[in-house]
């Protein structure tokens, strides 16, 4: 069975090798901050113990007060997922760093959130619209409506 | 001094023979010879995941037939295995059984069109896409026989399936099972061996499996490439855990491993019906009858995910204890194995560029959304 | 040149081409001649001219359309499919509404389009085709053309066909006709290389260059004579008429039709027949020079043996072309300058040297220098066999 890493495991590692410890814990997930995420990332992405190679999916979720972006990560060597969460609390232009460069796979994906969310992902390689077309006004799963 | 050419550029679609639906793609050539790539899509976007936030959890089930049209079964299937988990609800061991059956079913038919596409691409004149739309014909009927519905299905519910399979149902699925290994033998016999399909397809488009997993591909692309990963095995949902079946893996990570993975995925899922038919209860429910018909799961997120024939297809639902979900987030395989599409093809000829594409096999209903 | 003329269809054939060439040309031309106070003697050559170039235009197109009905029929037989089979018995009218679809569709020619070149091509590519039936003998001497080097002009006028293509494709103004009609000017001009050069041992063989000579001297059939050549050959004529495995010049998946992309309506009508005519005109060829053309058994006529030689070449055509996928560009290249050429000199030089050493007029001599051959054959082709995937160097990069 694919297992869900625990939050406690990954929080106390994180805070004990990379030093940031204002990480939250929501039961099964981390919630991390934006500025941290790139190097996160990459830890959890080259820690054997770890070894989240593969990026399962990357999502918005547009909470009004803020967007949260979840991150699913998959060890196919350990059979084990994890969840990273991150939090925008910028309605104007929202942004958030890319892990183009550490999980090519998040390209498109990244690229649908803009699309449908209206969030930016800085030094993503070509941060253009991917389902609708260039002209488009406004980003359709925003919640603004229940405002 | 080097003769020195320009590049043409030629939009592959969105009207084309071989782009799977409505699928554009911005090539420039030198002569033959591919040198950059852009892919446009979104001309099927139907907005999926805004409607689910208006439907209820019951009526999403219909939208999710719509992704991928070559296999609702399975999109069914992941739809309500997420709401399963978001609401906690438990499913009858007969309504179990049968969703495995009509999944790995499913896989059958969405491995045929494959199979028949492919071969149509490389250049044979409808021969084999003929062959198999005939097998994958018996599929269909098939399921009419369930539920009614050929393609749009709609069979699973939040807690079960909508009906128990008729009495012709088992014979008519033992009348296929008898005939599908022929089938699949005359077509290697077709296919495998065929030297100009070798050439066509052996070495052509390698996908490394490293490059695999960063790219986040998964599904019969990512074993073709040698990595052993199926969530029937790795983390199983219903009746698989009861099921005895391979993986099969590719070594090379080419268009013929990716066309022969799916062949022998074909031959396990045959031998996963075989072991349904002989250990599903005879008798049972088939639909949980505590779930209510608006169901309200407590607020709350969830993500999950099954193996549908072209990936991982993952439902990632958030409920805020309404009858409809808060948000739909739907993880399609074939989208994101167009990550790979562009590096894939760069460099190679324009007959490789349509194989290529055709070995990844993506549903454009999927893509969109 | 003996021929018993004992009654039977033979005869009647001979007698009907009489009336073509002898008949017409007296009476028509005795009933014209005194209306006219001068003496047109070119007025009675081109009538005569056009009566017969009008019956093999008919003629040309009624094979044509009887051949689409067949590859449709035979192709729905392969694939497991009923076919055309609504429209008179068998289906065999379908053709015609075929035809009367084509004539009442509009007839578009894009905005850009080179009008003139665009509206020509069509004609360019049909000519060839109808050119050769005029060539291909039913019966003894019972060609509508006669002349003695029948093969080269032949091969001269088939070889119009790639200007016709190359014309579509520019005139069109759509890069997949361009990228159609590039294809084919590389691939059609490589393939007549070997293609000629497996001719030539036929040639060698019979001592002659017209079709009539080529058949008398068939004593035996080139095809045991010649395997290397016959098999050159069929190569080579499958890649003339661009059909699968060879058919990158349309390639339907990737080009979406290639060079008759832009075409509709009667222009893509007279390109669709012109298509069809070519595995006839090919295999047509193919009966002559390597099956005995009209020899056979004498319990039926040699209009029919002909006939039959030719259905029996189009259904093994069909048979690939339904089974075998395309080959790519550079792969088509490499099997005609890596294989066949190669080949098709092996054949010259065993023909010529074999020549010299056996009496070619004894038959025993032929079946030897038959056998000879075929073990060469054998022995390339399970040599050729050893080195399966011969692609293995086509990898590229890896991502």
């Amino acid at each position: 069975m694919t297992i869900n890493l625990s939050t406690t495991t990954l929080i106390d590692k994180i805070a004990q090798d990379l030093g940031f410890t204002e990480i939250s814990n929501l039961t099964d997930s981390i919630l991390i901050k934006n500025k941290e995420l790139i190097s996160i990332a990459t830890f959890l992405k080259n820690t054997p113990k770890f070894d989240f190679q593969m990026l399962v999916s990357i999502t918005a979720v547009d909470y009004i007060e803020y967007f949260e972006i979840v991150y699913h990560l998959l060890s196919i060597q350990h059979n084990q997922r994890a969840i990273l969460k991150l939090r925008c609390y910028d309605r104007e232009s929202p942004s958030v760093p890319s892990v183009v460069t550490i999980w090519p796979g998040a390209e498109l994906q990244e690229r649908e959130i803009w699309d449908l969310m209206g969030i930016q992902f800085t030094q993503h390689p070509n941060m253009k619209r991917i389902l609708l077309w260039e002209d488009f006004k406004g980003h359709p799963l925003r919640k603004d409506y229940l405002r | 001094m080097p003769i020195k050419t320009e590049p043409t550029i030629i939009n592959l679609g969105p009207q084309h023979p071989s782009t799977h639906g409505v699928f554009r793609l911005r090539v420039s050539f030198d002569g033959e010879k591919v040198i950059n790539v852009e892919p446009v899509f979104g001309y099927l976007h139907r907005g999926t995941e805004k409607l689910a936030e208006e439907r209820t959890f019951t009526q999403i089930v219909t939208l999710t037939d719509r992704l991928d049209y070559e296999s609702s079964m399975t999109n069914n299937l992941a739809y309500v295995e997420a709401v399963e988990l978001l609401a906690n609800v438990s499913v009858p061991e007969r309504a179990q059984y049968l969703r495995v059956l009509v999944s790995e079913l499913q896989r059958i038919a969405s491995h045929l069109i494959f199979t028949g596409f492919f071969l149509q691409e490389l250049g044979v004149f409808g021969t084999l896409l003929m062959y198999c739309f005939r097998e994958r014909e018996n599929v269909l009927d098939l399921f009419e026989m369930l539920c009614g519905a050929r393609i749009t299905v709609s069979y699973m519910r939040p807690g079960g399936v909508t009906q128990d399979a008729p009495p012709e149902f088992w014979k008519n699925l033992d009348d296929l099972l008898n005939k599908l290994p022929q089938l699949l033998d005359d077509l290697e016999n077709l296919i495998t061996d065929n030297e100009i399909v070798l050439a066509r397809t052996k070495n052509i488009g390698i996908l490394s499996p490293q490059k695999a997993i960063d790219s986040s591909v998964t599904g019969p692309i990512l074993r073709a490439s040698g990595i052993e990963w199926d969530i029937r095995k790795a983390n199983p949902y219903e009746a698989y855990d009861k099921m005895d079946f391979n993986i099969p893996t590719g070594s090379n990570g080419d268009c013929f491993d990716r066309y022969l993975v799916r062949i022998k995925e074909i031959r396990e899922s045959i031998n996963i019906i075989k072991q349904c038919i002989k250990s599903i209860p005879k008798k049972g429910p088939i639909k949980n009858s505590e779930v209510p018909f608006f169901l309200r799961p407590e607020s709350g997120e969830v993500y999950s995910s099954i193996e549908s024939p072209r990936g991982e297809l993952g439902f990632y639902l958030v409920s805020d204890g309404g009858i409809a979900p808060y948000r739909c987030k739907i993880r399609s395989p074939s989208f994101i194995n167009l990550t790979v599409l562009k590096p894939l093809l760069i460099g190679w000829k324009m007959s490789d560029l349509v194989v290529i594409f055709g070995s990844l096999a993506v549903n454009m209903g999927e893509v969109d959304r | 040149m003996t021929q018993d003329y004992i009654f039977g269809f033979n005869t009647l054939y001979n007698f009907f081409f009489e009336i073509i060439t002898n008949t017409i040309n007296s009476t028509i031309v005795s009933w014209i001649l005194p209306n006219f106070s001068f003496n047109p003697g070119w007025i009675a050559y081109i009538l005569s001219a056009l009566t017969i170039s009008f019956l093999i235009f008919n003629a040309a197109l009624m094979g044509a359309a009887v051949y689409t009905w067949f590859e449709r029929r035979i192709m729905a037989k392969f694939q497991g499919r009923y076919g055309p089979n609504r429209w008179g018995p068998f289906g065999l009218l379908q053709p015609i509404a075929d035809g009367i679809k084509s004539i009442t569709k509009e007839d578009i020619i894009p905005t850009g389009a080179d009008r003139v070149v665009f509206t020509i091509a069509p004609i360019v590519m049909m000519i060839p085709g109808l050119l050769v039936f005029a060539f291909i003998p039913g019966h003894i001497n019972s060609m509508l053309g006669k002349i003695n080097v029948g093969i080269a002009f032949v091969f001269g006028v088939t070889g119009m066909n790639t200007i016709a293509v190359i014309m579509a494709g520019w005139a069109s103004r759509n890069k997949y006709a361009m990228f159609g009609a590039m294809r084919s000017a590389a691939m059609l001009i490589t393939y007549e290389v070997p293609m000629a050069l497996a001719i030539a041992g036929v040639i060698l063989l019979s001592g002659s260059m017209s079709f009539n000579g080529i058949i008398e001297a068939q004593k035996i059939p080139f095809i045991v004579t010649q395997p290397i050549a016959f098999l050159v050959y069929m190569i080579c004529a499958t890649a003339e008429m661009s059909r699968a495995p060879f058919d990158m010049i349309e390639a339907e998946s990737e080009l979406g039709g290639g060079y008759h992309t832009e075409y509709s309506g009667m222009k893509f009508a007279i390109l669709q027949i012109s298509e069809f005519m070519a595995p006839i005109v090919q295999s047509a060829l193919c009966v002559v020079l390597f099956l005995g053309g009209f020899n056979g058994p004498d319990f039926i006529p040699g209009i029919l043996w002909i006939s039959l030689k030719i259905v029996l070449v189009l259904f093994i055509l069909l048979w690939t072309r339904s089974t075998w996928p395309r080959l790519r560009v550079d792969q088509i290249m490499e099997l005609a300058w890596k294989y066949l050429l190669p080949l098709a000199l092996l054949n010259i030089l065993l023909i010529a040297t074999e020549m010299t050493i056996f009496d070619i007029t004894q038959s025993t001599s032929l079946w030897i220098m038959g056998i000879i051959n075929w073990a060469t054959i054998l022995f390339i082709l399970a040599f050729l066999s050893l080195f399966k995937n011969f692609n293995k160097k086509t990898v590229q990069q890896k991502y």
